[in-house]
């Protein structure tokens, strides 16, 4: 029988441009690129691979001296094209320009019965070389699992609560049985402890006839939808737990791999915001280039490309590339103009959770709106209270916790939650902040504290 | 607007970095973040897009609400000075009119003053020009009384910015309310410009009628419980009859500082801050509660005249609605956890009335509560923060 959590905290940004329920035939781009950097906790990227060799889907790219099993693979076949480096030399990405048709490196193959019989030592061995194993994100810390640690559990959600986020159940339509393959893997790594997350809103999905997991039914506003949250509410994690995350279409692509034998990077991209002339979905791979993915399709001219949502995602530019766990790519205006009295002047269409003077917008609160990357205002200290409490779903006294972490008082954090939360479970903290500071990044300079402590 | 942003853009050059004034870029930002929401944009990670609330528009929000306050009081400056002049037949602009010639100064003074000393702080240690002093300017006029000089205004303007809030780092930083800390050093510096009789009746160069006193009712009620006569009986005496019914309290024509004396103006700005999520209704409603429970407690003790004041009484005279409303909701000041701001605002109210009644060297209990109060705020959350954690250290399984 699922366990049903109501939510009541939390807020939805009613962003314009949710993309319809369609999939819309493009050029597919002829770069594609990995970035290091979408994965957290790495010490330090070595490179596998050298600019003109020519590589496969699944062949690997770069190990991470902290892990060296853990290989990063090519989402598609091609040639290395370019490896960008920062400073020190620290890669940044390294480039592939495509093949027209995609060439797969090929895996054992699985049949069910293998499946069943498959040993956990098995199964860490073909996902860590095979490009799968760094979608597993460990909590506390929200970085790269470990593949020798044992996870208390492993948890999925399977909706995104996030603005404009794709309908994760119309993302993974056709892949039920990878995904149900992919579940039966993930039984093997976690002592059968495995945690489906839906949507209770939602009618029967393509989740819901998943055998071998927990099912859990979420209701609420955004955060609802991030794992994190969801967690907190299950079974909440401390210093010494260890559990592990991953999103539904590493799942199927578990699957994929131990059934076909390949590594399929293929994903559905919602093309989304309201500088989109027609939003709707794409297929591509990880790694995509935005300047097919986006052409012909952007109404403005001042705009500017996220990948990703608005809360969590990265202003990339229209010739930069999706992360490994995007699955959106959002357009806005730019904000890049002053505004007469615009922190006084009374506005409807002005997003605001707060209701502060003028600020109307909560009367018509489904109602869609176009927002810009203005900030709204300047960056000032922590001034009002009582706000994040009313955001954040969780038994965590956010002001507490940020200003722990302001002041590195490490017993403070600690016993404020620092285990229990990564950058996408306070984002909406960011959102509503009237002083405006980087809040996410704070909350990423904690876990940073405690991790190396 | 062009015009105005060509203005600006013209005084940048001076401005900037390496140039003649540098040291007065955070004045110019200032002015121009006033005029023009600032085209600042958010950085590549992180949240891509902000809510549309900032703390100028906070700020502006609890000024707004503050508005009914500043215009009853201007009126009721010029009623009072009326009836206590004898004139029957004042109309109601010559009131206002003659209540805003004494207002207004003072706003005045308060908003240069205070502005001034804000702006030499910008420059003198280059952090932007923030928005706490919209607020606190206007508060510090509306705690006097209509007769304060204005130099007296001034220098507790200056003392309230410099040693109340800069020297903590600005605006968010203080522990105690910035108008009260003025407010309080005038209490007790220049008292008898803030206390007593006299003060609260404007009478300028008029005679008063016979009869007439300036008390409010606290101070016959400290004066009845130290003679040891009936305070209810004695109002009824009043030289004015029906100064001190409970409704004509309520509404607040009586005399008093400008902007405190009527409960329904509060009560206005209340329901804007609690509507606007700007203010705390906890800390609103349970400063009242608090005030309430305690002349209650009053009653049953009752061993003068002054302790079996009723206790809804308290809730209407002196200070207490304006500084439950405005002063004891200063986000900064007040109780920052949800649970301690129960607590913060029941003690401001048990203290103002123990104040009242028990302190004989001062009428009024608000101001003292509230500062009081905003020292123990940080005491309050401790705990508070405290048992959460305990709380969740028993539910993790660390």
């Amino acid at each position: 029988m699922p366990q049903t959590f109501h939510l009541n905290k939390g807020f939805n940004i009613p962003l314009a441009g949710r993309a319809l329920l369609e999939e819309h035939k493009i050029n597919q781009p002829d770069s594609f690129a990995i970035k290091p950097s979408d994965f957290k906790g790495l010490v330090q990227p070595k490179l596998l691979v050298s600019v003109g060799e020519n590589v496969k889907s699944g062949s690997p790219l770069f190990f991470d001296k902290g892990s060296e099993e853990v290989l990063f693979v090519a989402p598609v076949s091609g040639e290395i094209s370019e490896i960008i480096r920062g400073e020190r030399r620290k890669v940044i990405e390294i480039r592939i320009l495509a093949d027209k048709e995609i060439e797969y490196k090929t895996f054992k193959k699985h049949t069910k019965t293998d499946i069943i019989n498959l040993t956990r030592a098995e199964a860490i061995a073909t996902l860590t070389v095979s490009g799968i194993w760094p979608s597993f994100i460990q909590r506390p810390y929200g970085v790269l699992a470990n593949p020798s640690d044992v996870p208390s559990a492993i948890y999925i959600s399977a909706f995104d609560s996030n603005p404009c986020a794709p309908d994760m159940a119309y993302i993974m339509r056709g892949r039920e049985g990878a995904f149900q393959l992919g579940v039966d893997v993930l039984n093997k790594l976690a002592k059968g402890n495995i945690h489906l997350n839906l949507d209770a809103s939602e009618i029967p999905s393509v989740f819901s006839g998943t055998d071998h997991a927990n099912i859990n039914k979420f209701s609420g506003p955004h955060p609802a939808g991030n794992v994190g949250v969801q967690i907190h509410h299950i079974k909440p994690i401390g210093k010494k737990d260890k559990v592990w995350t991953i999103d539904p279409l590493s799942v199927a692509r578990i699957g994929t791999l131990f059934s076909e034998g390949i590594y399929d990077a293929s994903k559905l991209i919602a093309i989304t915001g309201s500088e989109v002339i027609n939003p709707h979905y794409v297929k591509t791979y990880s790694g995509a280039c935005l300047d097919k993915l986006v052409a012909e399709n952007i109404k403005g001219t001042h705009v500017r490309f996220i990948a990703g949502n608005v809360l969590t995602g990265e202003h990339v530019g229209d010739r930069g590339y999706l992360g490994h766990f995007h699955n959106q790519i959002s357009v806005i205006p730019e904000g890049d103009q002053e505004e007469f009295l615009g922190w006084l002047l009374p506005s409807f269409e002005k997003l605001s959770f707060h209701k502060a003077f003028g600020l109307l917008s909560f009367l018509s609160p489904k109602k869609e709106k176009v927002l810009d990357t203005n900030t709204n205002g300047e960056q000032r200290n922590f001034t009002i209270s009582g706000a994040f409490e009313k955001i954040l779903p969780m038994d965590i006294l956010p002001t507490y916790l940020f200003k722990s972490i302001i002041s590195n008082d490490y017993d403070e954090m600690e016993a404020l939650g620092i285990y229990e939360v990564i950058e996408e479970d306070v984002a909406l903290c960011e959102y509503i902040d009237v002083s405006k500071n980087d809040i996410q990044a704070i909350i990423r300079e904690g876990i940073e504290l405690i991790r190396n402590s | 607007m062009k015009l105005l942003q060509n203005l600006f853009d013209s005084i940048k050059p001076h401005v900037e970095k390496g140039a003649k004034y540098e040291k007065l870029h955070t004045l110019y930002e200032g002015h121009r973040t006033i005029f023009f929401k600032p085209s600042l944009t958010t950085g590549s990670t992180g949240v891509q897009v902000k809510d549309a609330a900032d703390l100028k528009r906070v700020m502006f929000t609890v000024i707004v609400a503050l508005i009914p306050c500043l215009l009853f009081g201007m009126w009721n400056v010029g009623h009072q000075h009326f009836l206590a002049t004898g004139v029957v037949d004042a109309t109601f602009l010559s009131k206002f009119l003659l209540g805003a010639g004494q207002v207004i100064p003072i706003l005045i003074v308060s908003y240069g003053v205070g502005l001034g000393v804000e702006f030499a702080f910008c420059v003198i240690r280059n952090h932007p020009i923030e928005e706490g002093f919209l607020v606190t300017g206007i508060l510090i006029p509306l705690v006097m009384p209509a007769t304060i000089p204005l130099w007296q205004v001034a220098m507790a303007t200056v003392f309230g910015v410099i040693i109340a809030k800069e020297v903590f780092g600005g605006t968010g930083m203080n522990i105690l309310n910035v108008a009260l800390t003025s407010r309080a050093f005038l209490y007790f510096a220049y008292p008898s410009q803030i206390s007593g009789d006299m003060v609260w009746t404007y009478l300028g160069d008029q005679v008063a009628v016979d009869g007439f006193s300036g008390a409010t009712l606290l101070s016959y009620g400290a004066a009845a419980a130290a003679n040891g006569t009936e305070v209810m009986a004695g109002l009824g005496g009043h030289w004015y009859a029906g100064m001190f019914d409970f409704w004509n309290l309520f509404l607040g024509v009586i005399p008093g500082s400008i902007g405190e004396t009527s409960v329904l103006m509060c009560l206005i700005g209340a329901a804007i801050l609690v509507i606007t999520g700007v203010g705390s209704w906890k800390i609103i409603l349970s400063v009242f509660g608090g005030a309430w429970v305690m002349g209650m407690v009053y009653n049953l003790a009752g061993t003068n005249s002054f302790m079996l004041l009723p206790a809804h009484y308290h809730l209407v005279v002196g200070g207490l609605a304006f500084g439950a409303v405005f002063m004891a909701t200063d986000p900064v000041s007040a109780a920052q956890t949800e649970t301690g701001k129960w607590i913060y605002g029941f003690m401001i109210g048990v203290l103002t009335v123990i104040i009242r009644i028990s302190n004989p060297a001062y009428p009024e209990g608000i101001m003292l509560a509230v500062l009081f109060m905003n020292v123990f705020a940080p005491l309050i959350d401790y705990y508070v923060v405290e048992a959460h954690k305990k709380r969740r250290l028993k539910r993790a399984t660390i």
